[in-house]
């Protein structure tokens, strides 16, 4: 396989950064659970890292919708351990829950970070760890404490450490496009450009491992679909047949690949086997047949088609055969995907003129319109099923935003310069899952 | 409205310019007709020149205004593929241009507007320079002349969200 891996020519290195997201939430912080999240304590010589880590952690936990932090200012006390925690100061504010910690010098330009959570009323601790880390990853440290804050609160895993993908285009001074190809942690913050082209960059897809991304790229002056390393910049290209290469979607066991092609001649959807190279075809219709996606148990597709006069939701089972129509309301479903645990397909759909982001529950039918633009589009679910990130636009202007599955949260993530699409939730990862 | 005559001043002058500069392959196939045919008309008493001919036509085939073949950008309806009326000769004749022109390629670009999902408007795309490829064929043109991208809503005209700018950008274009 080595042989096929090229480093990629596109790829800055060292790796260039851009302006961060800024995350507003527009809608849902009633009925959130008041919680304290203590700025954490220095315990070193010096000032200390730059990074607030209290801050990440409070912010992480306010945008999920379902927690109501409590400002800095409002605390009567700023506990950094355990045994300094007056529950009496908490529950006069009406605090439930607790998180009091303290960085403390680790070694070499590395860091001990330690915290706790504590439950206010029963005054007992719920969780506590110490996690070292260096000054690069003290961000992403913040981001698993809140999800550990989160899990042990809700119940439901916190995706807070897990990353986004997005595509960016800006005209340059000279009227130039550049469209780049951008990872960054799930809060926008630390964007790193792993792609960056004149030509269109298109359909970014995180691999189950959260360590390639699969995507489309026009820098041949046709469509081409490459395969890149996230953390090494190395790449492959997959599939550049005659017409269309596009839609890639990573089977669950991260083997094979689905794709739109169009090389017989119309555009079909065939399943590659990453290894043997070998090509599968799964559709076979006069129709338009593309946006592949896979059940979380691999046996099956679903995909959008026009065969019926209408783009609208199907099903194919992975060894091909006769595909089902899924979608019956409206008059234009496009884009689905699973949600992580199977029960929902987040899709496109058309209300009236305005293109929404819709979940349907396949089992009774029902479709829940869950956001109001007029253009919105590339819906992809958070790991835990949680939220849906998605593109929108806003007078004129390309941004993202995300809404929680039952359509009470939502938010604005928007850039300074340029405009952001195509929006792609990362999977949990290795790191995600090691209990700190 | 003084001030905004003023500032459009440039702009025409610019104008008149690349007309001018328009102009002039056009003066020169003109001169170079007129050569061949003043000698004999001359010794009838009478100035006779001959009319210039389209196979006459030295510039760039494409720049003529008066042939269809300068129309290379082709647009459509809404979500549709199937190619308008006012096209139909457009692409005949590019057809016939490549037919007579073997050596000659064109590739054939198919954009969607930007509204619904993007790989369904490279689907789009793809189906709309499809369109233009077949009739091309059906003129005698070969396949091996006419490549096709789908750029889908990727590469739009008009940047704006309405009405205007979703008919510009609802299009093919031959590249030759």
């Amino acid at each position: 396989m080595n042989r096929f891996w090229i480093l990629a020519l596109l790829v800055l290195l060292p790796v260039r950064t851009m302006a961060a997201l800024t995350i507003e939430i527009t809608e849902g912080e009633e009925g959130a659970l008041p919680v304290a999240i203590v700025p954490f304590g220095w315990q070193g010589e010096g000032a200390g890292p730059e990074e607030d880590l209290a801050r990440i952690i409070s912010n992480d936990l306010q945008r999920s919708g379902r927690f109501k932090p409590l400002p800095v200012a409002d605390m009567l006390a700023r506990p950094h351990t355990g045994l300094e925690v007056d529950f009496r100061d908490w529950k006069a504010l009406g605090t439930e829950s607790l998180v009091v910690g303290r960085v403390q010098p680790n070694g070499s330009g590395g860091f001990l970070v330690s915290f706790q959570l504590f439950d206010v009323y029963k005054g007992e601790q719920l969780a506590g760890y110490s996690i070292p880390s260096t000054k690069r990853d003290l961000r992403m440290v913040a981001h698993h404490i809140a999800d550990v804050v989160y899990e042990k609160l809700t119940g439901q895993r916190g995706a807070f450490s897990t990353r986004i993908a997005y595509i960016v285009s800006t005209i340059g001074a000279g009227g130039d496009q550049q469209v780049s190809l951008i990872v960054a942690h799930a809060d926008g913050y630390s964007p790193q450009t792993i792609v960056t082209s004149k030509e269109p960059l298109m359909s970014p897809a995180w691999s189950p491992d959260g360590r390639k991304l699969a995507y489309v790229s026009f820098e041949k002056g046709r469509a081409a679909v490459y395969v890149q390393e996230v953390f090494t910049g190395k790449r492959q290209k997959i599939s550049s047949y005659r017409g269309v290469n596009g839609a890639p979607a990573w089977s669950p066991d991260g083997r094979k690949l689905a794709l739109t092609l169009s090389k017989d001649g119309n555009t079909e959807i065939y399943v590659l086997t990453i290894a043997t190279r070998k090509l599968q075809r799964l559709t076979s219709n006069y129709a338009i047949d593309t946006e592949p996606a896979w059940s979380s148990d691999g046996r099956t597709l679903i995909f959008t088609s026009d065969r019926g006069g209408k783009p609208q939701i199907y099903s194919v089972s992975a060894s091909g055969g006769a595909a089902k129509r899924l979608t019956y309301e409206g008059d234009y479903n496009a884009r689905a995907s699973y949600s992580p645990d199977g029960d929902l397909i987040g899709m496109v759909t058309r209300e009236g003129r305005s293109y929404r982001i819709g979940v349907l529950d396949p089992r009774s039918g029902g479709l829940l319109v869950l956001s109001d633009g007029p253009l919105d589009e590339s819906p992809s679910f958070a790991p835990n099923g949680s939220m849906i990130i998605y593109a929108t636009k806003t007078n004129g202007k390309a941004e993202l935003a995300a809404v929680s599955v039952d359509g009470r949260v939502r938010q604005r993530l928007a850039l300074q310069e340029g405009d952001v699409r195509e929006p792609v939730w990362s999977p949990f990862t290795r790191s995600n899952r090691r209990k700190p | 409205m003084k001030s905004r005559f003023l500032t459009l001043l440039p702009a025409l002058a610019l104008t008149l310019l690349f007309a001018g500069c328009a102009s002039t392959p056009g003066t020169d196939s003109e001169g170079g007709a007129a050569v061949g045919e003043p000698g004999q008309g001359g010794s009838e008493g009478a100035t006779t020149a001959g009319a210039r001919e389209g196979g006459s036509w030295s510039g760039n085939p494409f720049e003529d205004p008066d042939s269809l073949l300068s129309t290379q950008v082709i647009y459509f309806d809404f979500d549709t593929s199937e190619i308008r009326s006012d096209y139909q000769n457009v692409i005949v004749a590019h057809g016939e241009y490549l037919a007579a022109n073997p050596t000659v390629s064109v590739t054939v670009q198919g954009h969607a507007d930007e509204r619904g999902s993007r790989e369904y408007n490279i689907g789009l795309g793809e189906r709309r320079a499809n369109a233009v490829r077949r009739l091309l064929l059906t003129q005698g043109a070969f396949d091996t002349q006419i490549i096709t991208v789908s750029y889908g809503e990727e590469r739009p005209v008009d940047m704006g969200s309405n009405e205007t700018a979703w008919a510009k950008n609802r299009r093919a274009e031959l590249h030759y």
